[in-house]
Order: structure tokens, then C-alpha cells, then sequence
């Protein structure tokens, strides 16, 4: 019954209720979005829209526009602009993440510097707070969680042809060009209502790990679509919880707790994989 | 509509920024036909196969299919990435993008990946994943993604590339059944020997149209000289020609 009411304690304060929700939440959304990071291997670009739209947060505060609205604008163009440099063959799309991203990082740094109160604002943008976590922050991150979910379940089999077999998809009338841009806007949107909770550092983390131990534990991509959701979602749920007892930053928190699964998945899979292989051996 | 060439290449030519790969091609490709088009590596036989697919722009001249062609694409089997998880049904599934929007495979769907996995022998794999299965089944599931969407016309690119003999020879038989039941059949091969000596018609193609015609009449020493720029033998083998590179005959002769 104390052990009850001691779990119980953190609920007595809103600002965890109101980070736990956005956390929870957030971690599903990661984790849909991040099978198409994983299975596409954009995994650096998730690392770099989250730097990209930090500079949208620092110019938006700058230039006192609404926070939503100026990052995710600013995210949106640096997610179309990476695309759009990385299809001139001449540079490859890691290159233009890296030009794109850390330019738009290092101006947000410079803004943040010269007009903004940096030290602790800053802090909390790189690396998370629950602490300022409001109701707008659920109805951003709902809304945008609901968004994505629509889109891969009406564009899941474009999704997925173009992701599987880009060339093919294209010939066979699936407008790639159109798929890829709007999974890129819908990764700088996840980036733009996650950031205040998880960290612009720490972002990219949670778009590839539960993907990453996902994809261990099936063969299928309608399993992973799920799978990788459900991990995104326990982990924050729980790293949350724990990060309140531990008094950790609740972004690495479940971080770790991802990474602890990862592991754990690894070391179960590799070993049954390793079985199966060798059932396969007379193929 | 029959008389009408299922692909009308008039004059095309494609470049790779201002290098010409394909150069005033002329190509006609009808209903019914079983075409390979052979060259060598880097002579454009896939940039033709992407213009005519519409993938990679025609700079001069023009491509006409014939209205409302439906084409069932194969790409060359080295370019898939046998790690992705999907299952064979997943993978034929994909490509109904315009008649479905609902991610779940519907029974009536999973009743004709039956059928087309039933037609190439591999009924029974619906439910593995790609990388489970043999090199010839796994040219077989993408042979049935193709054969899916009930294509007038199948274009293969290098369908025995990178396979065994004994899967070489499932493909042949495979296409040669699929050709017999009416299916017009394009694809692009190196695999003179093995694949393209057995076709009824061939394209000869360096950048252009070197020769088209049967294998007797377009697999000459002097149309390989001029195809692939080195000097080739051809010899008769059970009333098939047989072409045999120079280049390993002299190695050979400086072997003894």
C-alpha cells in the first residue's frame, strides 16, 4: 500500500501528468515514424532535422512568433531543402544533412547568444525539461500523433513500396518524390512537439532505437509498425516514472531505459536468428 | 489496337548529363514478342529500359506506348535489400497502390497472390520472408510482384544475373512457359550462352541498335566485334550458336 502511494506520488504534481502524457505520446509517434527512419537508413537525418528546427525555436523566440509556428516552418523548408540538395547527385543526402542542419544549428546558437537568455533556455531546449510542459504541448503533439497515424495508414502501401524498392515504386506510379517530402515535413513536426520534452540532442534517439530493437524482434513490416510504437511508448512511460524516483533527467532516462531494451532484444534475437540460420542451412 | 506496337522507340537518344548513353535508337516491340536486348556492361540497355518505363528522360526522339499499357517491372535481383522485412505476400502486396489505400491485404487479394505464386511453383512460400528463400524463388517473387498487376508487357533487367546455373535454367523455362501463354517479355541480358541464344529475338545494343533480329542471324563474329569492341568466336552447339570470348582462349593458349 506505501509502495502504491510512493509510485502514486509524482501524479500529485501536473507538471509530470502533463510530461507524462506528451512523453508517452511522443515515444508512440518516434517509434511509428522511426521504422521508415531505420528501414530507410535516414537515421542521421532525424539527428539533424532536430538540430535544423532548434534553429527555428531560437529565431521564433528571437523574432517573438509563436513557437509551433516559426520552428516548424523552419523545420519543414530544412527537411525540404535537405531533399532537395541530397538529389543532386553530385553531393549524397549525408553531406546536405550535415551543410543544411549545422548551419541552421549554429545560427539558433548565435540568436540565442546575442538576444535570448541562454544559459538555462538553451539547456532546456538541447536537453529537455518537463518542467514547461503545458496543455498546448498535448493538443501539438496529439494533433501531430493523430496526423501521422493517418498518414501511414492511407499512404502505407506507397509508404512502403517507395521505402522497399524506391526505383520500382516509381515506375509503377507512385509519386516517390511527393512520399519522401511528406515524410520528411512529418519528421520535423514529431521533432517540433517532442523537443520540449525530449531535447533536441536527444531526439534522434528516440527515432531510432525503438525502430532499431523493433525490427529485431520481426520479419514483417505491418509487425514493426506496431511493435516499434509500443516500445517508443513503454520506455517513455516508464522512463518518466523512474526518472521522478531517480531525480535523472527524464529525456536520458528513457534514452538509457530504450538503450537497455535494445540490448536485451539484441542478445534474444541474435541468438534466435542465429538458430534459425542454421534451420536454413539447405537452402 | 493490335497492329499498334506495344513500344514505339523512334530516334531516341538519352544522356547522363552531356554524355549520350542511348544514341538514335529505333525500336518496336509488339504483342507477343519475346526480346533480349544484349551488350555490354555500362552500354546503356537499362537507361533504355528506364526511358521506356519513363524513369529517365529521353532527350531526343520519342518513346509512344500503346494507350492504357500496363508494364510488370522485374529489377535486377542484386539491387533488393534482402534484409527488409517483408514477407512474400507483403512484397506482391505492395504494388496495389491505386486500387487499395487499406494497409491489410484483403482475402480477395491474398486469394490472387495465391494464384500467381500457384502459376510459378511457389505456392506454398506466401507467408516467408524474402531471405529465406533460394535464388530461383526469389526471382520467382518478384517475377510474381510483375505478373501481379496482369502486365501486357513483363520488362526484366538482367533476370540471371548474378544466379546459379540450375536457376538460370528455371528462369529460361519459367519465361518460355510465360511467353507461350501469350505474355510479351523484354529484358536485358550479358548471359549470351545461357540465356540470350535461346530467345527468338535479339537486339545487339552498344548505345545503339548494332543488330536486331533471330540469335542465328544477329550472333555473328562481326556484330559481337562490333557490340562488345573485342573479337568473338561463334560456333554451332546442338543447332544453337555459341559464342566463345577471345580473350579466354588466348588465356588458355598462354595457360599451356
Amino acid at each position: 500500500m506505501i509502495l502504491a502511494f510512493n509510485l502514486m506520488e509524482p501524479y500529485g504534481f501536473q507538471f509530470f501528468r502533463h510530461g507524462l502524457v506528451v512523453a508517452t505520446i511522443a515515444g508512440a509517434l518516434c517509434g511509428l515514424l522511426g521504422v521508415f527512419v531505420v528501414l530507410r537508413g535516414m537515421s542521421y537525418i532525424g539527428h539533424g532535422l532536430s538540430h535544423a528546427v532548434f534553429g527555428g525555436a531560437a529565431a521564433s523566440a528571437v523574432l517573438r512568433i509563436n513557437f509551433f509556428l516559426g520552428a516548424g516552418v523552419w523545420g519543414i523548408i530544412s527537411g525540404l531543402l535537405i531533399a532537395r540538395v541530397a538529389r543532386r547527385r553530385v553531393l549524397g543526402a549525408d553531406a546536405a544533412i550535415g551543410v543544411v542542419t549545422t548551419a541552421s544549428f549554429a545560427l539558433g546558437l548565435a540568436l540565442m547568444n546575442r538576444y535570448g537568455q541562454a544559459g538555462k533556455s538553451i539547456e532546456a531546449v538541447l536537453f529537455g525539461s518537463v518542467l514547461g510542459v503545458q496543455m498546448v504541448d498535448i493538443y501539438a503533439v496529439s494533433g501531430v500523433a493523430l496526423l501521422g497515424l493517418a498518414v501511414v495508414v492511407l499512404g502505407y502501401r506507397r509508404l512502403l513500396f517507395s521505402t522497399f524498392d524506391r526505383d520500382v515504386a516509381q515506375v509503377s506510379g507512385v509519386n516517390v518524390s511527393a512520399v519522401e517530402a511528406g515524410l520528411l515535413a512529418m519528421l520535423s513536426l514529431t521533432i517540433l512537439v517532442t523537443m520540449r520534452v525530449i531535447g533536441t540532442l536527444l531526439i534522434s534517439a528516440l527515432l531510432v532505437i525503438p525502430a532499431a530493437s523493433a525490427r529485431m524482434t520481426t520479419n514483417s513490416f505491418a509487425r514493426m509498425l506496431w511493435v516499434s510504437p509500443m516500445i517508443g511508448a513503454s520506455t517513455c512511460f516508464v522512463g518518466m516514472n523512474l526518472s521522478y524516483f531517480l531525480d535523472t533527467s527524464a529525456s536520458a532516462t528513457i534514452i538509457l531505459l530504450d538503450a537497455l531494451v535494445f540490448v536485451v532484444v539484441y542478445a534474444v534475437a541474435g541468438t534466435r536468428n542465429r538458430m534459425k540460420m542454421a534451420s536454413l542451412g539447405h537452402i | 489496337m493490335n497492329n499498334i506496337p506495344l513500344i514505339d522507340c523512334e530516334h531516341v537518344s538519352c544522356t547522363y548529363g552531356n554524355a549520350p548513353v542511348v544514341d538514335d535508337v529505333y525500336l518496336q516491340i509488339n504483342r507477343g514478342e519475346f526480346v533480349g536486348i544484349v551488350g555490354p556492361s555500362g552500354s546503356g540497355k537499362t537507361t533504355l529500359l528506364n526511358a521506356i518505363m519513363g524513369s529517365h528522360p529521353v532527350a531526343h526522339g520519342s518513346i509512344t506506348l500503346q494507350p492504357h499499357l500496363t508494364i510488370g517491372y522485374v529489377p535486377q535481383v542484386e539491387t533488393v535489400d534482402w534484409y527488409f522485412p517483408v514477407t512474400v505476400e507483403e512484397v506482391i502486396a505492395m504494388t496495389r497502390t491505386k486500387t487499395s489505400w487499406w494497409p491489410r491485404i484483403t482475402t480477395s487479394e491474398r486469394s490472387a497472390i495465391r494464384d500467381v505464386l500457384g502459376q510459378l511453383g511457389i505456392a506454398d512460400v506466401a507467408h516467408r520472408h524474402i531471405r529465406e528463400l533460394s535464388g530461383g524463388q526469389q526471382q520467382r517473387v518478384f517475377l510474381a510482384r510483375a505478373m501481379f498487376s496482369q502486365p501486357d508487357i513483363l520488362i526484366m533487367d538482367e533476370p540471371t544475373s548474378g544466379v546459379d546455373v540450375r536457376t538460370r535454367h528455371e528462369i529460361l523455362h519459367l519465361l518460355a512457359d510465360l511467353h507461350e501463354k501469350g505474355l510479351t517479355i523484354l529484358l536485358t541480358t550479358h548471359d549470351l550462352n545461357g540465356l540470350a541464344a535461346h530467345l527468338p529475338r535479339l537486339v545487339c545494343f552498344n548505345k545503339k541498335v548494332i543488330a536486331d533480329g533471330n540469335p542465328r542471324q544477329v550472333l555473328t563474329p562481326q556484330v559481337l566485334e562490333q557490340t562488345y569492341g573485342a573479337p568473338m568466336e561463334v560456333l554451332e552447339h546442338g543447332g544453337m550458336p555459341l559464342v566463345v570470348d577471345h580473350g579466354r582462349v588466348a588465356m588458355r593458349g598462354e595457360g599451356k
